[in-house]
């Protein structure tokens, strides 16, 4: 260990020593303020004459007299099973009251990329019973499906209710022993006191806690330290998936709380900034997280992400939703109509998408009509939508009875395979079947997406009339 | 330098003197701009991009993590190259052509740091059949014997480039490892199957020649509405989920190429896997042998190192370039340019250079071109003509095409299939807008759609063009007044062009029939949409009101085109029965 007490600058979340020895880049750092406080901190670039370190719990209280020490590794998380059921701060360290954690190994939370040769892709469905995710954007095992929400909306009660119900079905079924129960690590930045209560409460409840690991970085939490966190619960996760073969759901919230601390230890850098201020490697940065999703061969476990983000100012377009959407597989979108509405959970099918869905999905893995029908329902539902612009302005006389039958199905759509509520578990049969009935509302011929023998199989002869008769 | 080669410690070491990120500066360091020098006690591989008095700015193609000043930079004293060979084909590499199942075997599942592996296998034994005999007269670029690569694929050994050739002296036939002499000439110089050449530099050729056939992708918007070239170019713009991946993935599979090079740049581990997973077992549709016995994957995905990521699309294009010497066709994908381009934005701002546009250097739009410009149909110095055609993805934030990347990379390609986010969003894939896109290359290869598929090719087309033209006008007033309001033959030509949207235009990519769709296929289908609608017109103006030809029973039946397996009977049938019941109207 080398100790200085040569601090030439501070600045922001920077503290600038001269060292005579050569440090390691993204070497750990301890600062002791004159009064004894210990800061933690990384070296975010080493030079022969100075070292910028970046300090995570804040640099009051520093002065040029403080004294820097260099541990001489990489910042560590050390891992062992014991660590379900336990609640840590952002750094890591235990905040339950619980015993010291005894690890069994420390991990590099940079963590490696995963060699594509050795992945396996990820095809196998997890049934979440939200209608809206499991018929027609299905997750996968190994995917990393974020949730893209905005201030106010109920993105916490879906993550939750995903949390809780999924499952593996068939597995379920060999060894039902709860194996195919999901170990969650949830990294919580930046998040309010009130908002993480809510997700403790919900564990304890449920007695989720028992098969979860907790780390929580709070709002007035320092917010360099945010950068920290989701690295921590990732090596966690890894660990419990690759070595000791458990399933495990990784919840990430808010993935925008994490950028903007990017942002601000960039601009503290003097960096020249990217769009919207936001640093030019932030692609990189994010990748780096969420790539650390996924399954790979011969291992028993998996890691799967729902990490969550709330779009400034409901704008998809936005660097932090946009590079999101450009790395992980697909998105569930929540919609503020369809909140305001009261649909629970307000998914907006449409802007949503799951991209490892088509091979998750199909004969033997859910049902053979699967993936025709989700086709059907969206290109349904897309020319519902189209077709209520037109009604604001020409009304519901002026279009035909094709017209008016798809304007029927987008309210029945939103009602009855939307809104499910965040305690209704539904199986995938039981999802499929309420698409049938919906789709049971068009004449044969316009379900041009799915395969003629399906809808001699699923489709509902007398839904047609019955519609008619509730529709008015 | 090329990792098969030992290093030479010279005394051209240096000092590191400071590390930041992927950017490291060394001091002492005899370097050229360039070169390939190996970092501190582990050895990881950088290359040379400033050079400052004594100062030189080395970009690190692995993770830095305590690298610390002090430590020693060996200097190799040669550009970033590639080792060309046989063996390239049905093998997967990272961004400095690491073969990835090498680094499998050499350090697990997770990619560690400060591995070497030579990009083709230096142990293996080919067998070497000789194309010429003691006495000929070789020049660079000639071939001197073929070596059975895979199934698909012959690999012809050829003089290097740079070799001045003279006489040959002795040349066999055998068995060989790429490193052992298959041929002397009288100039002293040896000829093995490998051969190493700087990813930077574009591999000469005698000649550019412009491009008339089309490269046979089995999409019908691209082969009908918006056709590439072999040895063109094409961008494929698009938000996030609008099906970039899907195209290329389809285009790589299908697309009628004697070699293909997928780089799959900064994007996700997850969709290589897939292609690792899916190539060897889909057949290729022109030789029926294993997709991957003429492929070669790149894989440098978005949490592999940056500096890696911007070598990527070289060393894919050199490897092409090489098959290209030996008279293939290739087609080299890249998904996504936009993140080669942000790795290059990452390295300028590491260095602070002074910033263009949206913070991307100066010298993007001259990458750019660079790159694009190695694409073409060639004559090669050993008189075989070969084509390389690029295809890049572009993912511009927020979808807006306005944005650098897409504005300079449609300065240079010809072909634009632009993605649209509400098209994927309704779920008709490949979500390729066709108001938006163009091909530059239509006219140029409608003589051989002509001479190979139909006559009426480029008049059918036209009409579909239009028929698609009319109907987006149409929409807007649709939007204001609802289409009843519209007279009956608008009303008609919006039905006919939604068969086209919906039966011609849409194609399933993961619907064994359909994802292939030959150029026959694809003329056909049309000409029964256009039968539709030649006979409802004349129906029309018999006085049978629309919602009667619309609703003939023949019509849903345009729809199962595509998913119909023998499609030139149930296309026959179908034109025979539209017609049939349409005139039965009047």
């Amino acid at each position: 260990m080398k100790e200085f007490q040569t601090i030439s600058e501070i600045s922001g979340p920077l503290v600038f020593v001269e060292t005579e020895e050569p440090i390691g880049y993204d070497e750990m750092v301890e600062i002791e303020t004159p009064n004894g406080d210990v800061r933690r901190g990384q070296v975010l670039e080493s030079t022969s004459d100075f070292v910028a370190v970046q300090v995570f719990e804040g640099t009051d209280g520093i002065d040029r007299q403080s004294s820097v020490r260099f541990l001489g590794e990489t910042l560590k998380m050390p891992v062992t099973e014991d660590l379900l059921g336990r609640v840590l701060d952002g750094s890591g360290r235990p905040i339950d009251g619980g015993p010291e954690i005894v690890p069994d190994e420390r991990r590099d939370i940079v963590g490696a990329a995963i060699n594509p040769t050795a992945r396996e892709y990820p095809e196998e469905f997890i049934q979440t019973g939200v209608s809206s995710i499991d018929g027609m954007n299905t997750l996968v095992r190994g995917q990393k499906l974020p949730i893209f929400s905005a201030s106010g909306l109920p993105h916490n009660e879906l993550a939750l209710q995903v949390a809780r119900q999924a499952t593996v079905p068939e597995d379920a079924a060999d060894d039902g022993d709860g194996g195919s129960e999901f170990a969650v690590v949830f990294g919580a930045m930046g998040i309010t006191a009130e908002e993480a209560n809510e997700f403790m409460d919900d564990f304890e409840r449920t007695g989720a806690l028992e098969r979860s690991v907790v780390f929580t970085n709070l709002a007035d939490d320092p917010a360099v330290e945010r950068t920290v966190t989701p690295r921590m619960a990732l090596t966690t996760a890894e660990y419990l998936a690759f070595d000791k073969g458990y399933h495990v759901l990784v919840i990430l919230t808010d993935m925008t709380n994490y950028c903007e601390a990017l942002r601000e230890i960039g601009a503290a850098r003097e960096e020249v900034p990217g769009r919207r201020g936001y640093p030019g490697y932030m692609y990189t940065d994010l990748a780096t997280l969420y790539e650390r999703a996924g399954r790979i061969e011969g291992r028993e476990g998996s890691v799967t992400q729902i990490p969550i983000l709330t779009m400034p100012g409901d704008d998809d377009t936005h660097p932090i939703p946009d590079l999101t959407g450009y790395i992980t597989e697909g998105q569930i979108m929540m919609d503020r109509d369809l909140n305001s509405q009261g649909y629970q959970p307000p998914v907006n099918v449409l802007p949503s998408l799951s991209r490892l869905m088509d091979d998750g999905i199909g004969e033997g893995l859910t049902r053979a009509d699967h993936s025709g029908v989700s086709d059907q329902l969206y290109a349904a539902y897309a020319e519902g939508e189209d077709l209520r612009d037109l009604v604001n302005i020409v009304g519901r006389e002026a279009l035909d009875e094709r017209d008016n039958r798809y304007l029927d199905f987008a309210e029945r759509f939103e009602q009855e395979f939307v809104d499910q509520g965040y305690d209704t578990d539904r199986e995938i049969e039981d999802t499929l079947d309420i698409a049938w009935e919906l789709l049971s509302m068009f004449p044969k011929s316009e379900l041009n997406r799915v395969d003629e023998e399906e809808i001699e199989k699923y489709y509902l002869e007398d839904e047609s009339e019955t519609v008619e008769a509730t529709a008015d | 330098m090329s990792q098969a080669q030992d290093i030479d410690i010279d005394d051209a070491d240096g000092v590191i003197e400071s590390v930041s990120g992927p950017v490291v500066v060394a001091t002492d360091l005899g370097a050229r701009m360039n070169d390939v020098v190996y970092v501190g006690d582990e050895g990881l591989m950088g290359e040379v991009i400033e050079i400052e008095g004594n100062l030189t700015t080395i970009q690190v193609y692995e993770e830095t993590s305590a690298v610390a000043p002090g430590e020693p930079v060996v200097n190799t004293g040669e550009p970033l190259s590639v080792d060309l060979g046989p063996g390239m084909l049905d093998t997967i590499y990272d961004g400095v052509q690491r073969p990835l199942d090498v680094l499998e075997e050499q350090m697990g599942a997770f990619l560690d740091r400060g591995v070497d592996a030579p990009g083709i296998d230096l142990e293996k034994e080919w067998e070497f059949t000789p194309e010429v005999a003691v006495g000929d007269e070789l020049e660079a670029g000639d071939v001197v014997g073929i070596v059975p690569e895979t199934e698909s694929i012959d690999h012809k050994v050829l003089v290097p480039p740079n070799y001045d050739g003279g006489e040959v002296e002795s040349v066999e036939e055998g068995s060989f490892t790429v490193t052992d002499t298959v041929a002397t000439l009288d100039s002293g110089e040896e000829i093995t199957m490998r051969q190493e050449w700087p990813v930077r530099k574009a591999r000469p050729t005698v000649d550019k020649q412009t491009p008339t056939t089309p490269l046979v992708s089995g999409q019908r918007i691209l082969d009908g509405l918006f056709p590439l070239a072999k040895g063109g170019t094409a961008a494929i713009p698009g938000p996030f989920g609008s099906g970039k991946t899907v195209t290329q993935q389809s285009l790589a599979k299908f697309a009628d190429a004697d070699i293909v090079v997928y780089i799959g740049c900064g994007e996700r581990g997850n969709e290589m896997t897939e292609v690792i997973e899916d190539f060897p077992e889909l057949p290729d549709p022109q030789t029926g042998n294993p997709l991957m016995s003429r492929t070669c994957l790149i894989a440098n995905t978005s949490n592999m190192p940056v500096a890696a990521r911007e070598s990527c699309v070289y060393t894919g294009i050199t490897i092409a370039e090489h098959y290209r010497d030996m008279g293939y066709d290739v087609a080299l994908m890249a998904d996504s340019t936009s993140r080669w381009a942000e790795a290059m934005r990452e390295i300028s701002s590491r260095l602070e250079e002074m910033p263009g546009e949206e913070g991307y250097p100066a010298y993007l739009a001259a990458r750019l071109s660079g790159f694009y410009e190695r694409a073409g149909y060639f004559e090669n110095f050993n008189g075989s003509e070969g084509s390389i055609s690029v295809i890049g993805a572009v993912s511009p934030p927020g979808g807006d095409f306005s944005e650098p990347v897409t504005q300079n990379t449609l300065r240079i390609v010809k072909t634009f299939w632009a993605l649209d986010a509400d098209l994927a969003e309704r779920r008709h894939f490949p979500a390729i807008n066709w108001n938006e896109s163009y091909s530059l290359y239509r006219e140029q290869l409608d003589p051989w759609f002509v001479d190979n598929i139909d006559d009426d090719w480029a008049d059918t087309r036209q009409w579909a063009v239009d028929t698609l033209d009319e109907e987006d006008e149409l929409q807007e007033i649709v939007q204001l007044v609802g289409k009843d309001a519209l007279p009956e033959d608008q009303q008609l030509t919006l039905e006919v062009a939604r068969y086209l949207r919906e039966a011609w235009l849409q194609q399933n990519a993961f619907h064994d029939e359909d994802r292939y769709c030959p150029p026959e296929k694809t003329f056909l289908m049309l000409t029964a949409i256009k039968t539709f609608n030649d006979e409802g017109f004349k129906a029309l103006d018999a006085g049978v009101p629309v919602p009667e030809i619309t609703s003939v029973e023949a019509a849903p039946k345009l729809n199962r085109m595509g998913t119909a397996s023998e499609y030139e009977e149930y296309i026959a049938d179908l034109k025979e029965e539209l017609a049939a019941q349409l005139r039965d109207l009047y």
